[in-house]
């Protein structure tokens, strides 16, 4: 390695030696393992200090593979040329409910590494990411990774990538980020392709926050990226969003580990801390600017986040529900796209309606709150968000089933979706067939190679939160991969149905459904409940309803014989033993009207795998 | 008193009893009346002034006529001994068609035995092949005949219905003989497919149909008709008697009266409190030998347990139970399962649906 000056300060970085750059990658096309290697080879992290995927903070994360929050590191590298640059490399959230916050992170950027397992080729979702690099107008280095991988087919995916991109295939660079091979050649090629970035430094400071996370200790830590100006630490920042101003009372780079400093100037990306103790103060896609003679406009492209899926969360154990409301509450400092209010179900009891940006987000919450929080919880049935406008013109939005108007409405616009779907060329029939059944629209389709297509639909976004990944997996034996964004809405032909038990309506189970798939839904639920569903002394009807139509029905007969043959000298104990056992069984049994139904019953029919026989 | 030993293993059974295969040289059949002595002077010892003349005695098991007639009568004669024996006892034995003829029966009358007590199950070669019982369906019939002949009034004959496979004609004939056979009590129990017996693995292997409840309240309803038509009348969910034919000795577990168990396994009941005697006769008797207590653990009852066991117990009898403090819920009279009149004299009583349900009614008066 050269000998080079001291590393450029932050605070006082010239913009033509920094590079802010992310990686576009698919879940396990190994983006950490590069990212680690990266720390590694600028010398920013020791070799014995290196902590397999240092980036992701997370447990969920590390488990899953998948990054949810950015973060940024800057990296100070003494290039062969001599000269000392700055790296700023900016990690992007990898997976499709975080749209909005990928998009703010590539705003930071001017380049994008396309990332590429060599042995897998380009996903869906990394396409998609792609695509909004490029409107974004971001340098792209395409990579080929694992290519020390025996599977590895590193010119055929070369070719791939060429053509998607628009480049040779010689272009593209070939690395294992396991061995590091080919990483120094990857960091010559950051300096030299992607543009260094351009700002004015004498004009008010302008900022674009990209990340923002909650830390117990530090309050919330806003990760920026400089545009003009220069912030300071000390002074008293705006939020151009809102007009909050906050002290700045730490300002500094990550590296791998926070390094305070004096202050951001143009170009240059780090984190602000301003002890402010909830993410909502501090949102992604904001500007933030000096509090005295600050900017006039903001940067661009700032969007509240919206829920677009809901779903009711209760604990299995009706005690626990204040643990889960302090764990919810908790939660919220960290994520500024979840919202609940309190909700109340026959079946399941007290609990929340709460909103997320979609079905991954949904799970990680979820599993958040089980985890974090040490709860059992049960979910209904995910549904979208809807607009219903009504006869007189005036207008309702439906976030739950309960709330679905019950005359007759004029219009009901549900979410629709753009899709992309990457799949083997042999399963197009079949995905085509899966898409026709969910209502979508073909918008185009691309042979990326001989072998591998792209399909693009428009889908509405219910019909995604229902299964459809799973029914695409399963169609094509796993191999598909599927991105997907909000594009609007659509008017459509939804109806809700009501699941009846002895004819008590079961709310955890109402849903709005289109109505060439009511009777698919009713018929699914009522054969899964009879099954669920202990005999009663009884007959008990179920039906699935739309309004006062029944649409389908399954009975339960009436038990008849519940009675022990034998009753003597020993089997009085354990006949005892057992009848105290279901005294405590019973309080965990809810009535549905004159019905008895285990709260197990609830959970499995609830839950999306095929439940067990009772 | 708990015999706890067969000449083969029934695959419905999950009792605690042993071939002679099984105990190996580690038990002595010849001699095991012996041990049962000696649990008979253990507890004359530990009741002390408790001990009372014994009213009635059961001798189960297991296969009680393996013991022969003589072993049998001398375990009799050491209660006799040792408790004294009412002049009015019921003495009952249960039997084998198998292993008892004339002369054993006699024996048994002779020596101070009542009632004899004989596991028929079915009249159906293909049920009791099924239930892996080795006697032919005519043994039962033969050995209640012979039982009447030698002095017996009491015979009961004990019916298992519902195994797969079993119709409703073959229920309906072995109903028939079971009354033709003119015995005044009769047992008749919907077969139960036990944890860890062959048949529970045969039933999960998917080799045979699990029992159906509703085939079994369907052949309940055959049993109850027929047995009923022919001029008996059930006091307890699964028994019926010709009057005068009930079986003290069972009224007297539902009744929540006081017994001691003897044998390998036995239950026992005795103030307040239940235990039970440790379960294998090798380890069983060697206990005794050594004059420690074969018991292995035991339960007091609180208010509440003996609470349960009352109206457990007593709603499975004709005579039903004392609404007394308990809230009955109205529907369970509108719904068919109490009787209407006999709540209203403060009566618990079941209707024959009721009886069906009796587990889910006592649930409903508990709980």
């Amino acid at each position: 390695m050269p000998v080079n000056a001291p590393a450029p300060k932050p605070g006082s970085t010239d913009p033509s030696v920094i590079r802010n750059f992310c990686i576009i990658a698919h879940i396990d096309h190994g983006k950490s393992t590069l990212a680690d290697r990266m720390l590694q080879q600028t010398g920013v992290v020791e070799e014995r200090a290196m902590r397999a995927q240092y980036l992701d903070r997370m447990d969920i994360e590390r488990e899953r593979g998948i990054t949810i929050k950015s973060q940024a590191v800057r990296l100070p590298y003494a290039a062969p040329d001599g000269q000392n640059y700055v790296l700023n490399m900016i990690d992007t959230p990898g997976h499709v409910d975080f749209t909005y916050e990928v998009s703010r992170s590539l705003a930071a950027c001017e380049g994008a590494i396309l990332l590429v397992d060599a042995a897998q080729g380009i996903e869906a979702q990394t396409l998609a990411n792609l695509y909004l690099a490029l409107e974004n107008d971001l340098t792209i280095i395409p990579v080929l990774n694992k290519i020390d991988l025996p599977a590895a087919q590193p010119e055929k995916y070369a070719a791939e990538l060429a053509h998607i991109i628009g480049c040779s295939p010689d272009d593209v660079l070939l690395v294992s980020a396991k061995t590091g091979l080919g990483v120094d050649a990857l960091l010559e090629k950051i300096v030299a392709t992607i543009p260094a970035p351009v700002g004015n430094a004498d004009a008010p400071a302008r900022a674009m926050i990209f990340d923002s996370v909650y830390d117990t200790y530090r309050g919330v830590v806003t990760y920026v990226r400089v545009v003009d100006g220069h912030l300071s630490s000390r002074e008293r920042i705006e939020m151009m969003s809102t007009g909050a101003v906050h002290e700045l009372l730490e300002v500094g780079v990550i590296s791998p580990e926070p390094i305070p400093g004096t202050g951001l100037g143009v170009g240059e990306v780090g984190y602000l801390i301003t002890g402010v103790k909830d993410v909502r103060q501090s949102r992604v896609g904001d500007t933030v600017t000096s509090e005295r003679s600050g900017a006039k406009d903001a940067l661009g492209g700032y969007q509240d986040p919206k829920p677009m899926v809901f779903s009711g969360l209760y604990p299995i154990d009706g005690s626990d529900y204040p643990e889960l409301r302090d764990a919810l509450d908790k939660l919220k400092l960290n994520d500024a796209a979840l919202v609940y209010e309190p909700e109340t179900s026959l079946a399941l009891g007290f609990g929340f309606r709460c909103g997320f940006l979609g079905l991954l987000h949904m799970e990680i919450v979820r599993e958040r709150l089980e985890r974090e929080a040490n709860l059992d919880l049960i979910s209904t049935a995910p549904n979208v968000i809807y607009r219903v406008v009504s006869d007189d013109g005036s207008e309702i939005v439906v976030t739950n089933p309960s709330e679905f108007p019950t005359q007759k409405v004029a219009r009901i616009f549900e979410p629709i979706v753009k899709s992309t779907i990457i799949l083997p060329s042999e399963f197009v029939g079949t995905v085509m067939e899966l898409c026709q059944q969910r209502r979508g629209t073909l918008l185009g389709m691309d042979y990326l190679s001989e072998e591998r297509v792209e399909m693009r639909y428009t889908l509405p976004l219910a019909e995604i939160v229902f299964d459809f990944f799973d029914a695409l997996k399963s169609r094509t034996r796993g191999y598909a991969s599927l991105d997907y964004e909000l594009t609007g809405e659509q008017e459509a032909d939804l109806v809700k149905v009501d699941i009846l038990l002895h004819g008590d309506p079961v709310d955890a189970f109402s849903a709005i459904v289109h109505r060439d798939k009511a009777m698919s839904y009713g018929t699914m639920m009522t054969s899964k409940l009879k099954e669920l569903i202990p005999r009663q002394q009884f007959e008990v009807p179920i039906q699935a309803a739309i309004g006062s139509r029944v649409i389908t029905r399954e009975t339960i007969r009436a038990i008849r014989k519940d009675v022990l043959a034998k009753c003597y000298g020993g089997d009085i104990s354990r006949k005892r033993k057992l009848l105290e056992k279901q005294k405590e069984g019973k309080k965990r049994m809810k009535m549905v009207g004159r019905v008895e139904v285990p709260q197990e019953a609830f959970v499995a029919a609830l839950s999306t795998t095929e439940p067990p026989k009772k | 008193m708990h015999v706890p030993f067969c000449a083969s293993r029934c695959g419905y059974c999950d009792f605690n009893t042993y071939t002679a295969t099984e105990l190996g040289d580690s038990v002595r059949r010849d001699t095991f009346h012996e041990v049962l002595a000696d649990e008979i002077r253990f507890a004359r010892e530990a009741l002390g002034d408790q001990a009372r003349p014994v009213s009635t005695v059961f001798v189960g098991g297991g296969t009680p006529t393996l013991l022969g007639a003589s072993a049998l009568v001398s375990v009799l004669d050491a209660i006799r001994v040792e408790f004294g024996l009412d002049p009015s006892a019921e003495v009952t034995t249960e039997a084998n068609p198998d292993s008892v003829d004339a002369g054993t029966l006699a024996a048994l009358r002779e020596g101070g035995f009542t009632r004899v007590s004989l596991g028929m199950q079915s009249s159906a070669p293909s049920v009791l092949r099924i239930l892996d019982r080795t006697h032919t369906p005519g043994a039962s019939v033969a050995a209640a005949r012979q039982a009447r002949e030698v002095g017996f009034d009491h015979v009961n004959l004990d019916l298992i219905y519902g195994t797969p496979g079993e119709t409703d004609d073959d229920l309906r004939r072995s109903l028939d003989d079971v009354l033709a056979a003119g015995v005044d009590h009769v047992s008749a129990y919907s077969l139960i497919v036990e944890d860890g017996t062959p048949l529970a693995r045969r039933v999960q292997r998917g080799e045979m149909a699990a029992p159906d409840d509703d085939v079994m309240a369907d052949r309940y309803v055959i049993v109850d008709d027929t047995l009923s038509a022919a001029g008996m009348s059930w006091y307890e969910v699964s028994n019926w008697s010709r009057p005068g034919g009930e079986c003290r000795h069972n009224l007297g577990y539902w009744h929540g009266e006081d017994w001691w168990g003897i044998g390998p396994g036995a239950h026992s009941h005795v103030a307040g409190e239940r235990w039970w005697n440790v379960k294998h006769p090798r380890t069983y008797a060697e206990r005794l030998s050594s004059g420690v207590t074969p018991e292995e653990d035991r339960e007091v009852l609180d208010d509440d347990a003996v609470r349960t066991e009352t109206v457990m117990l007593g709603v499975r009898l004709a005579e039903g139970m004392p609404v007394g403090e308990l809230v009955v819920d109205p529907d369970l009279v509108s719904s068919g399962l109490l009787d209407a009149g006999a709540l209203e004299s403060g009566r618990i009583v079941l209707t024959r649906s009721g009886r069906l349900l009796a587990d889910a009614v006592v649930r409903r008066l508990l709980i």
